[in-house]
């Protein structure tokens, strides 16, 4: 592949407006991520972190500036577009889980390659493939309310990565875990990465953060400098 | 997204509030149904009034003697009860005077005690022609009726309703049998076919003779040749009218009326009774079906209600979906499947408590209740065209939900 940033943000701003109110969630955020990279993006509330999050997601698109995503400039896309690269492009990991109740694990899972159009027999067969892959081979019939929370997490990764994503977009994946199912998952993460994924994580928590091989944190619309150093030394004070 | 699935979740998102689902499929329900019963009974009613007014015979006109402004009591007695005569009838029947009627039979009526042996019946004896079973769609059971050359020589033959021979002779064929009137013997030639009663009259419990029969043995009147009712068949539905003309015109010139106010007769049509009450049953009809199709419509708000009931609920889910790759068009798919399926299940079951009831109510009811099947699958496809138009606001409103919006949803 030609191209190795798998994310280019270029003066990329976004604004709400509430009436005659105006927020400016992001003021110019211009930022590569490459292929493989495993990237953490931090920074307090209200800093513009979760319409970051949003924008990269392509759940939300930017008032002005370019948003590449896997070569693809989606800047310009429509509603039914940006879902079409949603489902081929990203998979996402939210701190809710957001699992259906209703159905198995394994239906919770194939559900991203139903609206891609993939046959039923493939379906079922990648979704349990992508179950074993985090460790719950023996929970496909399972319902989410009869798994704990580090168990419906790892559904969750399993549902974002059965597409094949570019981009494994996780949202505070460890915001509703104990410390002891957080690391679990946390180590998945870092598995997923391992095998040549690219991951951005956004979290508010340094030491989750720390996992990740390059900080990017957000504050007041803008990124700080983008670098571990830094954080090491914000983490000391 | 595939239909099957798309399908799929949609049953699966019914099931998910069982209750409010089940509510909301009763409320199409009984719009359906009610739609079904209530054309039903409207059409039963209708056709329960022509078929007695028909019962009389098809394509009638009834002349009766007397003024048609008798009623307003200025010439209460000026046309007499007299009036018309065997004359009239054979007039009436001649081919070239009046080519649209088909047939007269004229009848006169008393009620008399008719013996076999010991047992003795009495019924209404009418004397009329060779013509009447045509005329009043009479048929027989039983040998056959008097003909036109026994008519003339007044010769001592009678004929039965059903129920008459049967009191008369029992079970026993009567045709052959012979009875007695005032001490004259008559000759059983034949008993009329079960026609049931009309609203006042027993149809079944008669007996005829000759018109000449009657006038030399059996008629009370002084008046000893006077007919009392003059039945007319027209030769079709069409001819009807210009039937009438003829015999106004007729029975006027054969009168010496000049002015047909002060006619000594009336001719009344039982096509104008059939269709004043087929007016009637038919407003009342299309009231009914109005009451029922507001109920219809409150059914489809119930579908609309419960739909948006259902994407308030499920905002996050919709958001989840979309971020999942689902584009607006398969959650709009995905909410009008669910309305449709709730329009459909309450209209199969509506079409089948409909026709349920218009089959077992008319037992209860005494009144007929017609099944019209383009009315069933009319109702059947509103519910389906209810659940979708009635879902297309909250399926829009479902695809147009920000994935943003719909995932910060608590």
């Amino acid at each position: 592949m030609a191209e190795t940033h798998v994310i280019r943000l270029a003066d990329v701003r976004k604004t709400y407006s509430n009436g005659d109110i105006e927020f400016q969630a992001l003021r110019g955020v211009t930022l590569d991520i490459n292929a493989g990279e495993y990237v953490a993006v931090i920074g307090p509330s209200g800093s513009g972190k979760s319409t970051l999050m949003n924008i990269l997601g392509c759940l939300d698109v930017a008032t002005s500036g370019r948003y590449e995503i896997g070569g693809e400039d989606v800047s310009q896309m429509d509603e039914s577009q940006l879902a079409e690269i949603r489902g081929r492009r990203v998979g996402f990991v939210f701190q809710q889980f957001n699992l259906l109740a209703s159905m198995p694990a394994w239906r919770n899972v194939e559900l991203p390659l139903c609206y891609a159009g993939v046959g039923p027999a493939e379906r079922k067969r990648r979704a349990i493939a992508a179950l074993q892959d985090v460790g719950l081979g023996d929970k496909v019939n399972n319902r989410p309310g009869q798994l704990s929370g580090g168990q419906q997490q790892r559904v969750t990764i399993a549902r974002a990565l059965v597409t094949e994503p570019t981009l494994l977009l996780a949202d505070e994946p460890t915001g509703n875990l104990d410390s002891s199912s957080a690391r679990e998952i946390l180590d998945i993460v870092d598995q997923v990465h391992r095998s040549g994924r690219t991951v951005v994580l956004i979290t508010h928590d340094r030491d989750v953060a720390g996992r990740a091989d390059r900080l990017i944190e957000v504050r007041d619309g803008r990124i700080l400098e983008p670098n571990k150093a830094a954080l090491a030394a914000a983490v000391e004070r | 997204m595939s239909w099957t699935e798309t399908i799929r979740t949609g049953l699966a998102a019914i099931r998910s509030h069982a209750m409010r689902s089940v509510l909301t499929i009763v409320g199409i329900l009984i719009g359906i149904a009610a739609v079904i019963l209530t054309v039903g009974l409207g059409l039963g009613t209708q056709k329960d009034v022509s078929e007695s007014i028909s019962s009389l015979g098809s394509n009638l006109l009834i002349v009766r003697p007397g003024s048609s402004t008798s009623l307003e009591g200025v010439r209460a007695g000026f046309g007499s009860l007299t009036s018309l005569t065997m004359d009239d009838a054979a007039a009436l029947g001649s081919k070239t005077a009046a080519p649209d009627i088909a047939g007269v039979a004229p009848e006169a009526s008393t009620a008399v005690s008719l013996e076999n042996g010991d047992t003795n019946w009495t019924a209404t004896v009418t004397g009329t022609t060779a013509s009447w079973p045509e005329v009043r769609s009479r048929t027989l059971l039983q040998g056959e009726f008097f003909s036109e050359a026994s008519a003339e020589t007044a010769a001592n033959v009678i004929v039965l309703g059903s129920e008459t021979a049967q009191e008369l002779f029992g079970t026993a064929w009567a045709t052959g049998r012979s009875l007695t009137i005032d001490s004259v013997t008559y000759e059983v030639v034949g008993v009329l076919a079960e026609r049931g009663s009309s609203d006042d009259t027993n149809l079944d419990d008669l007996a005829v003779v000759p018109m000449q029969t009657y006038f030399a043995n059996i008629s009370t009147s002084t008046a000893s040749a006077s007919v009392q009712t003059l039945y007319i068949q027209a030769t079709s539905q069409d001819t009807l009218s210009a039937a009438y003309q003829e015999a106004e015109t007729l029975l006027a010139n054969l009168h010496g009326i000049t002015d047909l106010d002060s006619a000594d007769f009336s001719i009344s049509s039982q096509d104008a009774l059939v269709s004043t009450a087929t007016a009637v049953y038919r407003t009342l009809t299309v009231l009914l079906v109005g009451i029922a199709a507001i109920a219809l419509l409150v059914g489809g708000i119930g579908v609309m209600n419960i739909m948006l009931v259902s994407v308030t609920e499920r905002t996050r889910e919709i958001g989840l979906r979309k971020a999942l790759g689902a584009k607006p068009g398969a959650i709009r798919r995905q909410f009008l499947v669910e309305a449709t399926a709730l329009g459909l299940v309450g209209g199969v079951l509506g079409v089948g408590l409909g026709i349920t009831g218009a089959l077992t109510l008319p037992n209860a009811l005494g009144s007929s209740i017609v099944v019209s099947w383009p009315a069933a699958f009319g109702a059947l496809a509103v519910a389906i065209g209810i659940g979708l138009v009635f879902g297309v606001y909250p399926a829009t409103r479902a695809a147009k939900l920000a994935p943003v919006d719909a995932l910060r949803d608590e």
